[in-house]
């Protein structure tokens, strides 16, 4: 288990800068998603952290101790890498044995006939096989032990390569999209599996995704990246309601969140499609952008209307897609009661409570609201 | 011609069937599947098989080139092959080349492929360097080693004497002269078995060396022996073969450097059959060599063809 400390990582791939100077903590037995479009940097920091890739300035930490210059396999980390890489000329079982017989074995213990011949092997095998076997019983994969990874399907190769990366006890888990390879619905099964294993084991998970989704139903913390820098990290549940960047607030959330022109005035009021909010922020006059999320919008009343242009009934929920005058996009509404829906084309009014406003300046960063607002709004109130 | 009417009679087929009942419909499609294959099978049989049936049957003959008589005299000619001495010398030395070149060449082609793909720079350019005696002919090439070779003024004795050497007679001593041939059999084979090698290291998948490297393979040999040499099983199979059977037809570099001498002892299998069959005119007892000849290459690919279906699983 194991603390790992990024300090002012950089990386660029021929001139071009991919990491700029990335600061970030992970706490021991954390599970870090580190998400972001695809570009963004995350699976080149994760592989700087694996020591696959040297930095160009910047140092990593691992426990305190610097690993920069230290081969990965004296990391001591495990990766699961997003083809699986399996050995394919290896059953499982003799794929989830490599670690351990690169670690446990000697040079000559490993050679191909003598090696076999060697009793201080065969005591070595006997202890390989008891851990695999374990890990086996722990993955629901004994079945497939004899098998090779070509006879396996994708949700099975992933276990198994879960599987050889935690046979070996490594201090910290490294997973690179290594969900991406699988069918929407086997994801959504492996991500509570996952989530499950990280529970059990208490180590330490860095888990790479531009899904963030997967970000959001896992991790203990997320740190959202975009351009080579790292935003903003938080829980889940921090990233998704005080996004500190309309960035972050645009990429994590499921439909997307609303944002919509507003203006700031000299007395810190906010105007926004000709009404003033009820809240006043500190922030210098000018122009801004409001965010609000699908869900905190609510229809039928409210001093704003648009009219509905296409409807989504998941069953459970249904999200309203309205087209609102003055704004270019659209603006999209989640319904949790599907039995009462608009009709299409018709003019919906709709209006959000003030706590659901979130203020951000034209460059993008988040304006925070008045303190003594913040009191006031807690009660719900239509504007 | 008969290949054209049977098409045309397939084409003209489907009004026929109109007629028929049902059942004739399946032989109707037999007819026609046999007309199509017929053209493919007949090469085959006229450019493939049939001379190698003739080679067979020539073997039991007593033919000579141009002779009027022919007539068939069983494993006469194979119990004069096996009498003979000559033939076992040739047999000798066919197998000691093979056994020389075919690891010579795959273990020098792969390890400069493994160097060329490590390097950073001049990929290509080495590459060029070393293919350009797959591209050169090898007779022209045979004349330029006869001179490297040379005893008196000869590159290779030149440079052992200014190292203070001995200078070896190298194709005109008995004890070196088949040794030399197989250098130059490895100097020619290299550079293919290395194209066919990079061609198998370029389809590796990098992430399998990361894991690799995660996984405690901290030596390049340890990766080398958990990736590379498993990931190049299929492409190695292929090239032992098919460095296998060109060593057996090895025939080139001993006509014109050595004539299978000093006595015999570069004599090899095609060129004992090249002797029997165009200078004494023995067509019989050549076509005898070539049987064997064809055994062994036939075995090769045999071995071959088990190792493949041994089923290896590559996704």
């Amino acid at each position: 288990m194991a603390q790992i400390e990024l300090s002012a990582i950089s990386k660029s791939f021929d001139g071009a800068d991919v990491l700029k100077g990335i600061d970030f903590r992970i706490g021991d037995g954390e599970f870090i998603s580190l998400v972001g479009p695809s570009g963004c940097g995350k699976s080149t920091l994760l592989r700087i952290i694996a020591g696959l890739e040297p930095q160009d300035s910047g140092e990593v930490h691992i426990d305190g101790r610097p690993v920069d210059g230290i081969r990965p396999s004296a990391r001591n980390l495990a990766m699961v890498f997003q083809s699986y890489a399996l050995y394919p000329h290896l059953s499982t079982f003799d794929n989830i044995a490599v670690p351990l017989r690169m670690r446990r074995l000697s040079a000559i213990e490993r050679l191909p006939l003598l090696g076999a011949l060697l009793p201080s092997r065969r005591a070595k095998e006997r202890h390989i096989r008891a851990d695999i076997e374990g890990i086996a019983e722990q993955l629901d994969i004994t079945p497939l032990l004899r098998r090779k990874p070509g006879q396996l399907s994708g949700g099975q190769r992933q276990r198994v390569a879960v599987g050889r990366a935690m046979v070996r006890e490594p201090r910290a888990f490294l997973f690179d999209e290594p969900l991406s390879n699988l069918d929407a619905k086997l994801r959504v099964h492996m991500r509570a599996e996952l989530a499950e294993l990280h529970r059990r084991l208490k180590a330490t998970f860095v888990y790479v995704t531009h899904d963030q989704a997967e970000a959001m139903t896992m991790s203990s913390r997320i740190a959202v990246m975009m351009g080579g820098e790292l935003i903003q990290a938080g829980t889940p549940a921090e990233i998704y309601n005080e996004p500190g960047d309309i960035r972050v607030a645009e990429f994590i959330g499921s439909p997307k969140i609303n944002i919509l022109p507003g203006r700031i005035r000299k007395d810190g009021g906010v105007d926004v499609l000709g009404t003033t909010l009820k809240l006043t922020c500190n922030a210098a006059a000018g122009d801004c952008r409001i965010g609000i999320r699908p869900e905190r919008i609510e229809l039928g009343t409210g001093p704003f209307s648009g009219t509905v242009v296409h409807l989504e009934n998941l069953g459970a929920e249904a999200f309203v897609h309205l087209a609102v005058e003055g704004t270019g996009s659209r603006l999209i509404a989640r319904l949790a009661d599907v039995r009462h829906l608009p009709a299409m084309a018709s003019l919906v009014a709709f209006g959000f409570a003030p706590d659901a406003v979130r203020l951000f300046d034209p460059a993008g960063k988040r304006i925070e609201l008045r303190a003594e607002q913040a009191e006031r709004i807690r009660e719900p109130a239509h504007v | 011609m008969s290949d054209g009417s049977m098409t045309i009679g397939a084409a003209v087929a489907p009004t026929g069937t109109m007629r028929r009942t049902l059942p004739a419909h399946g032989s109707r499609r037999t007819h026609a599947a046999y007309a199509l294959v017929t053209p493919a099978a007949a090469l085959m049989l006229v450019m493939l098989l049939g001379p190698l049936a003739g080679v067979i049957a020539l073997s039991f003959t007593d033919y000579q080139l141009g002779a009027p008589h022919i007539s068939w005299i069983g494993l006469a000619n194979y119990q004069d092959l096996f009498a003979d001495k000559v033939f076992w010398t040739a047999l000798r030395n066919t197998l000691t080349y093979v056994v020389i070149v075919v690891p010579g060449a795959v273990i020098a082609g792969l390890a400069i492929a493994l160097l060329i793909q490590s390097g950073t720079s001049l990929r290509s350019l080495y590459r060029t360097i070393y293919f350009l005696p797959v591209m050169a002919t090898l007779i022209a090439m045979a004349v330029v080693w006869e001179f490297m070779l040379h005893p008196q003024f000869g590159l290779v004795n030149g440079l052992l004497r200014s190292a203070g050497l001995p200078a070896f007679a190298w194709l005109q001593d008995r004890s070196t002269a088949l040794y030399a041939l197989c250098a130059i059999g490895i100097w020619q084979a290299v550079g293919f078995n290395m194209v066919l090698f990079l061609a198998g290291l370029v389809s590796i998948p990098k992430q399998l060396y990361e894991a690799a490297e995660i996984d405690g393979a901290s030596s390049g040999w340890a990766r080398f022996r958990l990736v590379t040499w498993p990931m190049l099983g299929p492409v190695t199979t292929f090239v032992v073969v098919i460095s296998g059977i060109r060593s057996f037809q090895v025939f080139d570099t001993v006509h014109v450097l050595t004539k299978g001498g000093p006595s015999k002892s570069t004599e090899v299998l095609i060129h004992t059959m090249y002797t029997e069959g165009f200078e004494f005119f023995r067509s019989g007892y050549a076509a005898a060599i070539t049987v064997v000849f064809l055994v062994f290459v036939l075995a090769l690919t045999l071995i071959k063809s088990r190792l493949a279906d041994r089923g290896v699983h590559y996704t």
